[in-house]
């Protein structure tokens, strides 16, 4: 018996590891450990030998049992990695496909530029306010100090409707300033107001449109002075251009609807038709601003002996090209495809003060 | 405003160089646009004398000129008819950039014979006409003297540009007093003494205003001055009057000039041998033409001032003087006009005549009424001086208005606008400076206005002249912190929207374009069936009305896109479009449109033209995102300007919301468009408001443990069937049971009968409470195939 057992130890484990594939290995396994296996045979033959000698037997034949179902595993488990390999081989494809395409929009600069101004503001405290594009003379110049015979009012500057309002033609507003007015009548001081929007002038050139946007501010409360407006707009520019470093200087200047009036420049250096925002010889002027005019305030019904407060006014195209160094004005509102893929702003990139305003 | 720095120093004692006194200027709001220094440009340019000039060998109108230089005795060619031996003139040696020509010079070879460097005109050193001649020095000038030395140049121009309310600054001694006033050097006026008269009056002078209309010439003088010589006016006034851009006519001409520029006060002198009879100041009679000093004929009305002898208007009150009676090399008896006119009327005058001039620029912007007679005294005297001849009586039609008006300035008011205070003795110093009358103090000070400061009304005023002059750079900066510790989010409702509208359509894949509000009215019509909004004053055609919708800019910029073979893209735009002019009138539509294919050509992609159930698939993506429940949209027939079957409007309830699909080919052949376009709009105002909600708790989750089960169906209906209807009454074959119904397959073709489609849809069933049966399953897809037959004439296909 003992013979028969290594004889068939030998056979079984050359057949295992000579199985080609799994079908071939389960045969060898069925031939070996099956119910007429001839592993089982022998196992059986164990329970007709004498007493004494079936222990010792029976641990052998166990032993080969035991030998033969890890063979098997052993040659199954490389039999099926074989397998796998030959599979993956099989299932290769050319990764260096160009991906399909997934959409792909652009925010234009325009709208991403307002929301960086007015995270920067509202983190200051201004809510943001709005009015309508068509105006009427008292809220675009009366209400504002702008006198009849200015030439704002004038036909070259200003778009005026056919349609009329109370004798005077209707206008498009020619700045954001008159949601100032709006604001002041609707509600009760303090005031702290933001207010974005299209503006219009009849002008078109090389660095004219007629239709471009600015944003207002207003802030009026019973102590605000120049120096908050001071300080709130050197905060404003700095974050804005996300440099600590800009230099700015305020100008005395002239507005109807401020006194005293201010406008203010940055610092920046001009060459190779590039201009650069930041510590240079040259200043820019980005925006006017003042403390509103005691005759705008009386206008609205605020005493101007008590309430105060500042104004200003900047252009939202033109500090997009300055903090984006887009060189034409005028390409804003064509619509160039490529334009807007090259200028604009990936969708997810909402700009806020915590996360900060762009890459 | 230009001037230069020797004048300004006839009116500022000051050691300050230009550029410093550009930046004091600047920082009290009279802005240098330039600093130029013509002596700068003239660096390498020296005095030389010819040693001898004698005949080029082979050129008979050449010279051949020896001469003695700063750096030794080189030979020059030149083609001068007055080169001459011993004379002296400005050499310029090689590489000596020639401001005429810009251009540097080198060293040449002219008919054989070498020359190196040039001896130059006045034209070629850009101070002066002459170019046939070189410059021919008076004297014996050391060789070597710099050129600018030796011309007299008037030294740096200053150019600046003054705001409306600095009318006082289209003068000097405006600029002086300013510069003086903080503290920038010492102010000297002018002094001016009368001249007084030694012969007879000039013509008459009448102001004849109806009653009401008198302030459009409140004062006009007029001085004749008789037996003048009128030549060439001397080298120092036409060297200023250049230096500042202006042209030397005669001397009489450069006085008025001058004293316009020196004090702002601008004048006007007549010929007065070509007056006809006296001089009336009235209104233009329509009709009445006038050939003014610029050689145009103006056609005038009766709003314009003119000045008016026998014949009719001879000048154009405040703007300019009329050809017939203007001075020439030959008058002998001037009339100096000196006068004032309101600042509205000649704005308008000159508007409406397309004039701009000088003295309009001034009188529109309001003189100081206090230099009327100075001013004509002054001038007097420089045409004495200048021209000789004797002065007679002025003549004064109108009076000289009184313009003294005072404020009363509480100093606190500095601190509380401006945010800094000064001693009260800096204060008065500042305000004297600039000319005010000051008494009180130290609490509140009356002050009297300077007549020249029409711009003063207020205190806010003064407090900005304090500033000012103090330095607004001195102001100290005060931050501007919110009240609240934590942000509160400062956006309403509608501006979210805007702003998620915008970001959800770019991640659709979507481009943002801003387009212009103003569209043509061929196209406005297209997309509106209202009256067009039109402005009275467009750019062009093609901006000359509000748009009634956002697509026809939309379309616009495809065309563009088109044009330059980008025939595949995507825009959107979120803005202003208006219903009407007025108030409450305008809406803020978002609106999209594809064109060409929908994708761009690509190994994996099926290539399609992009069609309406893009733009829907785009629309419902968007109300979705907006708060809009999309099941409960409906669908109506579209507007005119897409294609009839293949667009759509859709309502919630009674309610048009928003449309889209393909457009219409007549729209896309007005915009030259040949590609197919598909496009969606809607108004943000149309959409539900989101509710505010006090509680921000959304309702539990509904994840039913219960196996669902799926069955699929393919549908035989009629081939206008909308598959719509077909899912509705799928839906509601079961309402508890049947969770999700979709289509997944649309077809015609072998084995459908003509007439027909087959819709075949996937229906997932599922219980809140326990796992369904086969008996339920079927019991369901029985009712779906009962309901689908009864109600539409579906028949299940085999």
């Amino acid at each position: 018996m003992e013979e028969q057992r290594e004889r068939l130890e030998g056979e079984l484990l050359a057949a295992i590891a000579a199985a080609a594939d799994l079908r071939a290995l389960e045969e060898i396994r069925v031939r070996a450990l099956g119910r007429r296996g001839e592993v089982t045979a022998l196992a059986k033959a164990v329970g007709r030998l004498p007493p004494e000698e079936r222990r010792a037997a029976g641990q052998a034949v166990n032993a080969l049992k035991r030998t033969v179902e890890e063979a098997i595993a052993r040659r199954r488990a490389e039999l099926e990695r074989i397998e796998l390999e030959r599979r993956l081989a099989r299932e290769r494809i050319d990764v260096t496909l160009p991906p399909r395409p997934r959409p792909e929009g652009r925010v234009h600069p325009v709208s991403q530029v307002t929301e960086e101004i007015v995270a920067i503001l509202a983190d200051m405290g201004f809510a943001v306010a709005e009015g309508p594009d068509v105006e009427d003379d008292y809220h675009n110049f009366t209400a504002l100090n702008i006198p009849p015979e200015h030439p704002a009012r004038q036909m070259q500057d200003t778009f005026f409707l056919e349609a009329e309002e109370e004798g005077a033609p209707l206008l498009l507003r020619t700045h954001t300033s008159p949601v100032q007015i709006r604001t002041m009548l609707a509600g009760r001081p303090p005031f702290r107001i933001i207010a974005p929007g299209r503006v219009y002038r009849r002008d078109y050139d090389m660095t004219h449109t007629p239709m471009f946007h600015q944003v207002e501010g207003l802030l009026i409360d019973r102590r605000t002075h120049m120096g908050h407006l001071k300080g709130c707009l050197i905060d404003f520019v700095r974050a804005f251009f996300e440099r600590d470093d800009i230099p700015v200087r305020f100008r005395p200047s002239f507005f109807p609807f401020t006194e005293p009036s201010a406008e203010m420049d940055i610092g920046c250096r001009r060459g190779k038709g590039q201009l650069v925002v930041g510590a240079g010889d040259d200043w820019l002027e980005i925006l006017g601003c003042g403390m509103v005019h005691p005759r705008v305030l009386e206008g609205v019904g605020l005493e101007p002996d008590v309430w105060q407060g500042f104004a200003f006014g900047l252009g939202i195209d033109r500090l997009a090209m300055l903090k984006y160094g887009i060189p034409d004005l005028r390409t804003f509102f064509e619509g160039d495809l490529r334009w807007l893929r090259h200028y604009g702003f990936v969708p997810l990139d909402i700009p806020t003060t915590y996360g900060g305003l762009s890459r | 405003m230009k001037f230069t720095l020797p004048w300004l120093r006839e009116h500022l004692e000051t050691e300050a160089g230009a550029e410093a006194l550009a930046e004091r200027l600047t920082g009290l709001g009279l802005e240098v646009e330039e600093v130029a220094d013509p002596a700068a440009r003239l660096a390498g340019f020296t005095v030389a004398r010819v040693r001898e000039a004698r005949p080029h060998p082979n050129a008979d109108k050449l010279k051949l000129c020896e001469v003695e230089t700063r750096s030794g005795v080189v030979q020059v060619v030149c083609g001068a008819p007055n080169a001459r031996s011993g004379m002296y003139g400005i050499f310029a040696p090689e590489g000596t950039v020639i401001p005429a020509t810009g251009q540097p010079l080198k060293r040449a070879v002219i008919r054989g014979v070498e020359s190196r460097g040039m001896l130059c005109s006045a034209w070629e050193l850009g101070i002066g006409e002459d170019h046939e001649g070189i410059i021919d020095l008076e004297g014996g000038w050391e060789i070597g003297t710099p050129a600018a030395e030796v011309l007299g140049l008037e030294g740096p121009v200053i150019d600046l540009a003054v705001t409306p309310n600095r009318a006082d600054c289209f003068g000097v001694s405006g600029i002086a007093r300013d510069l003086a006033a903080a503290g920038a050097g010492s102010f000297r006026p002018r002094t001016i003494t009368a001249v007084p008269s030694t012969g007879t009056p000039g013509p008459d002078i009448r102001l004849a205003f109806p009653a009401g209309a008198e302030n459009a010439c409140p004062a006009f003088l007029g001085r004749i001055i008789r037996g003048v010589r009128n030549g060439p006016s001397p080298p120092w006034l036409q060297r200023r009057l250049r230096a500042i851009g202006l042209r030397p006519i005669s001397a009489l001409v450069d006085i008025t000039n001058y004293v316009m520029f020196d004090l702002n006060r601008p004048l006007h002198v007549y010929d007065a041998a070509k007056i006809r009879g006296d001089l009336v100041l009235r209104f233009a009679r329509p009709g009445e033409r006038l050939l003014a000093l610029d050689e145009r004929e103006y056609e005038l009305d009766e709003t314009m001032v003119v000045i008016a002898d026998d014949t009719g208007p001879v000048a154009l009150g405040g703007i300019m003087g009329g050809e017939s009676t203007g001075v020439t090399e030959e008058t002998t008896d001037v009339l100096l006009e000196v006068a004032l006119f309101d600042p509205p009327r000649v704005a308008a005058t000159g508007r409406r005549l397309g004039i701009e001039s000088d003295a309009r620029t001034r009188f529109e912007r309001g003189l100081d009424p206090a230099m009327l007679l100075p001013g004509a005294e002054y001038a007097t005297r420089l045409i004495l001086d200048l021209c000789g001849g004797e002065a007679g009586p002025a003549v004064l039609a109108g009076r000289v208005p009184e313009t003294r008006r005072e404020i009363r300035f509480r100093a606190e008011q500095l601190p509380r606008l401006a945010g800094i205070r000064l001693e009260p003795e800096e204060m008065v110093r500042i305000l004297e400076a600039l000319g005010f009358g000051v008494a009180g103090g130290p609490e509140t000070y009356d002050l009297t206005v300077p007549s020249w400061r029409h711009d003063i009304t207020t205190e806010a005023c003064i407090v900005e002249e304090l500033t000012r002059l103090h330095g607004y750079d001195r102001v100290p900066p005060v931050p501007v912190t919110r009240t609240e510790a934590v942000g509160r989010g400062v956006l309403t409702p509608d501006q979210r929207r805007r702003v998620q509208a915008r970001r959800r359509a770019a991640t659709l894949g979507y481009l943002e374009a801003v387009t212009w509000s103003f569209v043509g009215e061929e196209q406005a019509r297209l997309f509106s069936d209202g009256e067009p909004i039109r402005l009275r004053n467009p750019l062009s055609s093609d901006l000359s009305v509000l748009r009634p919708s956002l697509l026809p800019g939309l379309l616009a910029a495809a065309a563009r896109n088109i044009a330059r073979k980008q025939e595949t893209g995507a825009l959107f735009e979120v803005g202003p479009r208006f219903l009407g002019a007025g108030p409450g009138e305008q809406r803020t539509a978002v609106a999209g449109l594809r064109f060409g294919a929908f994708a761009p050509r690509h190994w994996d992609v099926p290539r399609r033209p992009v069609d309406a159930i893009d733009a829907k698939s785009d629309l419902y993506a968007l109300l979705a995102d907006l708060g809009v429940r999309v099941e409960a949209l409906q669908i109506a027939g579209p507007p005119s300007w897409y294609h009839p079957g293949r667009a759509a409007t859709v309502t919630l309830g009674p309610n048009p919301l928003a449309s889209f699909g393909e457009l219409h080919p007549g729209v896309l052949e007005a915009f030259d468009i040949e590609l197919p376009v598909v496009a969606f709009e809607f108004d943000l105002e149309a959409l539900p408001r989101p509710k505010a909600k006090a509680s921000k708790t959304r309702p539990p989750l509904e994840a039913w443990p219960f196996p669902p089960a799926d069955r699929d169906f393919a549908f035989l209906v009629d081939a206008d069937l909308p598959a719509e209807d077909l899912l509705k009454v799928i839906r509601s074959a079961d309402r508890r049971l049947v969770r999700e119904v979709r289509l997944f397959d649309v077809y015609t073709g072998p084995g459908v009968p003509e007439g027909k489609k087959s819709l075949a849809v996937t229906v997932r069933l599922q219980a809140q409470d326990h796992t369904l049966s086969e008996g339920e399953i079927e019991r369901v897809a029985h009712h779906i195939i009962e309901a689908a037959r009864s109600r539409l004439g579906a028949e299940l296909r085999g």
